[in-house]
């Protein structure tokens, strides 16, 4: 059984915090192909188009057959744990930060034998259930849980620094004035979020979200307008060394393109709410977070930026929109090599229309906010980078990856 | 300048504490709201500031920002071009309006205590000639301000105080509006709301009368105004330029009036 985590103390004001390291980083180019396959929570090896075998680690030439054809295939990630053992002593300042700590050798059903962080509760001889998962520095690693998890398996500390789990730490949800908002409210709360702190901005215009909001306990709301540069700064000084997990679901669609509805102003809206919020917000809280990636077992761990997926591939009714989402894209992967180097992740989640009054006229499958909230939470307890939420979503990921154009030609209008 | 001239017994005057120089002007500044239209339409863009530098690695001997906002923002001046009913009149326009115009006197009609009783306050005929019983006539080509302390309402949400209907602020009776031009000749309408007109008079049967009456026959309208319980009824004497913008509805502008001591 796991050990269950305190719940956090207070912070000591005149200790040091623990400055974040970064655990060991080196990969070749294949076995990147590990981390991309973590980044969306797949278990998948490279597999050899010739004679079958799984390969690990990943390689260019078939370790059996020397073939050259080796795609990456989900494979079974069921395997038994062959020999295990506990790291008292490491060099690596990431590890010796963080000793003791398991590893062990499972022997995969699938046919390799692979070195794996071990869970607290995974025994010699025991079936374990092998996962890809990203490091704090947001490399591919191996990591192995019981088959059958005990209780409180979300507190084990090497867990969870692989994952961002919303137990027991502070988020602050920037927009609290959507339906989103009010689920990703209720959702980080349900995950025993320590505190939700709640933004939001044009007091003069009602919103029944926000009025939900503030009846929940925990929550605390603020004032914040991304589309202020002193609404950010103020509050990053208020917030910046409590916020350990950053929801950006800044949201301002309206239906249009380039030719069908030229309009400067709805534009830079979008530019101004989607691409100059994340980086005013950037600039501003992460500093601090990145700061406090290593502070303990409950320190800054997350950035999640809620992007549409359309920001993947424009879909012209949705011009303008589509491009701001493109530009928040862009950003947010400088944000996540930025914010690396403290360990805080990166997370995007593309979702598909959401079922809301500004795609009325979209017909279904649309999304219901709760469901997004839950997919994020999700990500963050099994520490995934990237996700597509949504039917639509999940078909534009697959297209894309199978050809561009072809998605290209036909998003419709 | 002769000694005894015109301007030499201003200036002493405003120098010697006989006229006091009161601002009538908000604080252009991030949280300042600007008015609401449906969300399907592009918004006035609210008052955002970017520092340049300050005195920093930016720029190490200044301190100075860029700006934006729409020109509908905080207190500032409307031009008649604002409104349809005024589009094709002449020198209807921020860099068109002769300059001369932006002087005049004001006649400041209290409705404080009207408005603090029903946020949906309208100033009528009747009022403002009871006003006139005590105060006098307005003089021809005067500004027609109307008081009603909403200005210090410092929260955004209760300044605007809007519901499901729509904002419920304070304005002038779509029957005062014709009366106002043709019987006294004003040069336009204040107030301390957010626009000229009432915050239910998108319902009314010309829909913002103030707009249409006052813009239509080339008059002008100062909106968001403060200060104005520091203004007595009659004598003040506004200065209201706005920014010399090409064909510019209106301006953020620094509303000052001179009053007796």
């Amino acid at each position: 059984m796991t050990t269950r985590l305190p719940p956090p103390g207070k912070k000591d004001p005149v200790a040091r915090t623990r400055a974040p390291t970064q655990p060991p980083g080196n990969r070749s180019r294949e076995a990147q192909g590990l981390t991309a396959m973590a980044a969306v929570g797949r278990f998948a090896l490279q597999v050899c188009a010739d004679c079958g075998q799984v390969q690990y680690p990943p390689r260019q030439v078939c370790g059996r057959c020397l073939g050259d054809d080796l795609p990456w295939r989900d494979v079974d990630a069921m395997g038994t744990l062959l020999a295990e053992t506990k790291l008292h002593h490491a060099n690596d300042l990431f590890f010796r930060d963080r000793v003791p700590w398991r590893l062990g050798v499972v022997g995969m059903d699938a046919g390799p034998s692979v070195v794996a962080h071990l869970a607290e509760d995974c025994r010699q001889g025991a079936r374990v259930k092998l996962s890809l998962n990203l490091d704090r520095g947001g490399h591919a690693v191996m990591n192995a849980r019981p088959e059958n998890p005990g209780p409180n398996q979300e507190d084990d500390m090497q867990l969870r620094e692989l994952s961002m789990d919303p137990k027991d730490r502070r988020v602050l949800i920037v927009n609290g004035k959507t339906e989103l908002g009010l689920a990703l409210t209720n959702a980080f709360l349900t995950a025993g979020a320590r505190e939700v702190y709640v933004g939001h901005g044009e007091p003069w215009k009602a919103s029944p979200s926000l009025e939900a909001i503030k009846s929940l306990d925990h929550v605390t709301l603020f004032p914040l307008d991304v589309t202020d540069t002193d609404s950010v700064e103020e509050l990053a000084a208020v917030l910046g060394g409590k916020v350990e997990i950053m929801v950006n679901n800044s949201y301002h669609l309206r239906p249009g393109g380039a030719v069908d509805r030229m309009d400067m102003n709805i534009t830079r809206e979008e530019i101004d709410i989607h691409y100059f919020g994340l980086l005013r917000l950037a600039g501003t809280f992460g500093p601090p977070m990145r700061a406090r990636g290593a502070d303990g077992e409950h320190g800054a761990c997350a950035w999640v930026n809620v992007l549409s997926a359309y920001a993947q591939i424009n879909n012209p009714a949705f011009g303008t929109y589509s491009a701001s989402q493109a530009a928040a894209r862009s950003l947010a992967q400088c944000l996540r090599a930025e914010m690396s180097s403290g360990g805080v992740r990166v997370v995007n989640a593309y979702i598909g229309p959401l079922d809301d009054e500004w795609h009325q006229m979209v017909p279904p499958p649309k999304l219901a906010p709760d469901m997004v909230a839950g997919r994020i939470i999700d990500a963050l307890q099994k520490g995934r980078e990237d996700l597509a939420v949504g039917a639509v979503a999940e078909e534009i990921a697959e297209r894309l990856a199978e050809n561009p154009k072809e998605i290209e030609r036909e998003i419709k209008l | 300048m002769s000694e005894n001239g015109l301007l030499s017994q201003l200036m002493g005057g405003i120098l010697g504490g006989g006229i006091q120089v009161v601002d009538l002007t908000m604080t252009l500044q991030p949280d300042l709201p600007t008015i609401v239209m449906p969300p399907e339409f592009g918004q006035s863009w609210p008052f955002r500031m970017e520092e340049i530098s300050r005195y920093d690695h930016r720029g190490p001997f200044c301190y100075w920002n860029n700006l934006s906002c729409g020109e509908h923002t905080g207190t500032h001046f409307d031009a008649p071009i604002h409104w349809v009913s005024g589009k094709d009149l002449p020198e209807n326009a921020t860099d068109t309006i002769p300059v001369e115009k932006f002087l005049a006197h004001a006649c400041v009609v209290d409705c404080s205590a009207g408005a603090d009783a029903d946020p949906d306050f309208l100033l009528t005929q009747d009022m403002i000639e009871d006003w006139e019983e005590t105060h006098g006539k307005i003089p021809p080509r005067s500004w027609l301000l109307m008081r009603t302390d909403w200005s210090l309402k410092r929260d955004a949400a209760a300044y605007m105080n809007m519901d499901a209907e729509g904002a419920h602020t304070p304005g002038p009776h779509e029957d005062l509006l014709p009366w106002l031009i043709e019987e006294r000749d004003v040069i336009g309408f204040g107030c301390e709301a957010v626009g000229t007109d009432a915050g239910q008079a998108g319902h009314f049967n010309v829909p913002y009368p103030c707009h249409y009456h006052m813009h239509g026959n080339n008059r002008f309208g100062l909106p968001a105004l403060t200060n104005l319980d520091a203004l007595p009824p009659q004598g003040a004497v506004l200065i209201t330029p706005p920014l010399k913008i090409r064909q510019g509805s209106g301006s953020p502008a620094r509303i000052l009036a001179l009053v007796e001591a």
